[in-house]
């Protein structure tokens, strides 16, 4: 993944859980296989409730057309379900910027290396609008609007960084020396 | 070094003297479990990551419990069994729970009959974190992590038990090991004891509505004080249940004597069950403190749309309910619907009302305790109450369209489950309300929020018949 990612960002407020992310009768879908992948791209966000006008995926049409989740705290709530994550990186997503994240979603998004969930130091749901361009800068820890009017500072990534870069766990694990090489 | 229960396990699980908090710890993993909504992932994970003809690190130490979607039709819910019963197979799993009998045959769930016909085979074990505990897979000191977020759960036995997702399952289906990092200790120290009709899901609703369904994010919260000793095992295993519902890692209590007694009567039969058990330090330190007054508890509701909109069930007067719902792991234990029956006996419930047992050991018991001489089966079922024979999750998570007791309109639902985001039941619109046994019960027969203090009738406990 490269180290500046650009594109539109999709808004959502606080205690957003596995649910709205992607509901459970998606729980069906098994990720490994492909076609079931881009379905569950498709049904990403389709849990959240009807008073955001606009959807992640209109019409199941996969990739979307935003790059990045802008949310308020608690983001990823709820179950452990690593289709969360996984909907999210299949619908077009590189990566979730919020004021806070719930333990397992954050650590689901480091093992699958699907986005990079970043903290942001200050509450950018109320700051950014849906479909704004923006760009994430990894290396200089900062979120700007693509206008170049604004930007926001990030917290560091540490470790997880790395993890995300390398693709995920397993590949992490391999470069490192966690598990043999395959 | 003073350390709390969750870093001496870490510790001695990672092999290490002492671990510190904020450190990465590659820990052995004493038990792996995973369902059928998680398995199948994790298992494509397994193959794809370490090789097609992969082996687990330790068949015995792997148990699959398929419990989410289990009675529907949804042909993609029947085939995630199949993946899990061919996995055991391929793997020599011992501990498999399957929904059917027949090792070589295939689920197809066939819905004629209804929900008081069983559906199931011998081995089916029900709801996986009240299966864990009933079939002997909780032990003080060990380390138990699972494909689901309520794994949390058996830190009701004194171990560090913790949700993951599929591709860290995955990991540890090869490895047996797993990357974790040492959780800050919260300490909850209770005292006292309850008052009839106010239950442990009261306890762990009024903490969340406390610290906030965020409060406990990366921590652990551990249970302390000599109001540990009031509690049952069950209720235990309902306020570490929910301690993910506060964000926690992890949710541990002190083994005392119920816990040994508990865990000795259910333990496995020919299996290496040798555990250790271990005790906080009383001056570790800890994040920070809080004192809960159990006998100031009262009975509360958490409102849509999350578990940390908590108040007392009595301000809820103004809002609407369709629905009552008792089952999950969270509240469709043995002791939760003998709360509900008790409340229910000799009443007629007032707005549709479901149960579901979470294990088919449970509905067995339900056939034959009694409350004033009737069991608790006639008695929901004289009540109204709209019951399934098949155990599971069942409409906790929504599921598939033809799942039991699943919100399919925008209706108002009072539910002894555990969440309650948008959506959480099935329709998108429909709103949850999460409350003790109790409170569903005495809201079920006012057909409104009702607070059961004032429902409650002797006898209030069942017996076992002669």
């Amino acid at each position: 993944m490269s180290d500046i990612i650009r594109g539109k960002a999709f808004v959502v407020g606080d205690n957003i859980d596995t649910d709205q992310i992607l509901p459970a009768e998606h729980l069906t879908l098994v990720s490994t296989d492909p076609e079931e992948y881009r379905e569950l791209g498709k049904a990403a966000f389709s849990g959240l409730p009807s008073d955001y006008a606009t959807r992640l995926v209109p019409n199941g049409e996969a990739p979307c057309e935003y790059a990045v989740v802008i949310a308020g705290r608690n983001f990823g709530c709820g179950s452990s379900r690593e289709h969360a994550p996984i909907a999210l990186g299949a619908a077009g997503i590189k990566a979730v910027v919020a004021e806070s994240f719930a333990r397992i979603f954050f650590r689901n998004c480091l093992a699958t290396g699907e986005l990079y969930p970043i903290e942001s130091r200050d509450r950018l749901c109320e700051a950014i609008s849906t479909g704004q361009e923006v760009e994430v800068d990894l290396d200089a820890e900062v979120l700007r609007l693509a206008d170049g009017s604004r930007k926001f500072s990030l917290r560091p990534m540490g470790e997880a960084r790395a993890v995300v870069a390398a693709g995920g766990l397993f590949e992490f694990a391999r470069r490192t020396g966690l598990v043999s090489g395959k | 070094m003073a350390m709390t229960l969750t870093e001496k396990i870490l510790a001695r699980a990672s092999g290490s003297a002492t671990v510190s908090v904020g450190q990465t710890v590659l820990v052995n993993v004493d038990v792996l479990m995973t369902h059928d909504v998680c398995g199948p992932g994790a298992i494509g994970v397994f193959y794809k990551e370490f090789s097609k003809s992969a082996r687990v690190w330790d068949p015995d130490r792997v148990v699959i419990i398929p419990d989410h979607y289990i009675f529907t039709a949804d042909e993609k819910s029947n085939r995630n069994v199949d993946t899990l019963r061919e996995f055991a197979n391929a793997q020599g799993i011992k501990y498999f729970y399957d929904v059917i009998d027949d090792a070589k045959g295939k689920w197809r769930f066939d819905p004629s009959g209804g929900p008081l016909q069983c559906r199931h085979g011998g081995r089916f074990a029900g709801v996986c974190h009240v299966a864990l505990a009933e079939n002997g897979h909780t032990r003080p000191g060990e380390v138990l992590v699972g494909t689901d977020s309520h794994t949390c759960t058996a830190g009701a036995f004194g171990e560090f038990a913790t949700g993951i997702g599929n591709t860290d399952a995955a990991f540890v289906l090869g490895t047996g090991k797993i990357l974790l990092r040492v959780p800050e200790t919260m300490r909850f120290m209770l005292v006292g004891s309850l008052q009839p009709g106010v239950m442990a899901k009261d306890v762990i609703l009024h903490m969340i509505g406390k610290i906030g369904c965020d409060g406990a994010t990366y921590r652990a919260m551990e249970f302390a004080g000599e109001g540990v000793a009031t509690l049952s095992m069950e209720d235990r295993m309902t306020i570490a249940n929910m301690g993910v519902e506060a964000g926690a890692k992890n949710a541990i209590f002190p083994v005392d004597d119920k816990t040994l007694a508990y865990v000795e009567k259910h333990k496995l039969t020919g299996a290496e069950t040798h555990y250790e058990v271990l005790a906080a330090d009383a001056d570790a330190t800890c994040h920070s403190e809080h004192q809960v007054d159990l006998s100031a508890v009262v009975p509360v509701v958490a409102r849509h749309p999350n578990p940390g909109s908590v108040s007392p069930v009595a301000g809820c007067a103004d809002l609407k309910l369709d629905r009552a719902y008792i089952g999950s792991c969270t509240g469709g234990k043995f002791s939760d619907f003998e709360a509900f029956a008790a409340i229910v006996r000799g009443r007629k419930v007032a707005i549709e009302t479901f149960g579901v047992p979470a294990t088919p050991e449970i509905y067995r018991r339900l056939c034959s305790e009694t409350i004033a001489g009737e069991t608790l089966w006639d008695i929901m079922s004289d009540a109204g109450v709209q019951l399934t024979v098949n155990a599971g999750c069942a409409a906790c998570l929504g599921g598939p369209g033809d799942t039991f007791g699943r919100m399919n309109r925008p209706l108002s639902c009072i539910s002894t489950t555990n969440r309650n985001f948008p959506g959480r039941m099935g329709d998108i619109k429909g709103l949850v309300y999460l409350a003790s046994p109790a409170t569903v019960g005495a809201s079920a027969i006012a057909g409104k929020f009702a607070d059961p203090r004032e429902y409650l009738q002797q006898p209030m406990t069942a017996r076992r018949q002669q």
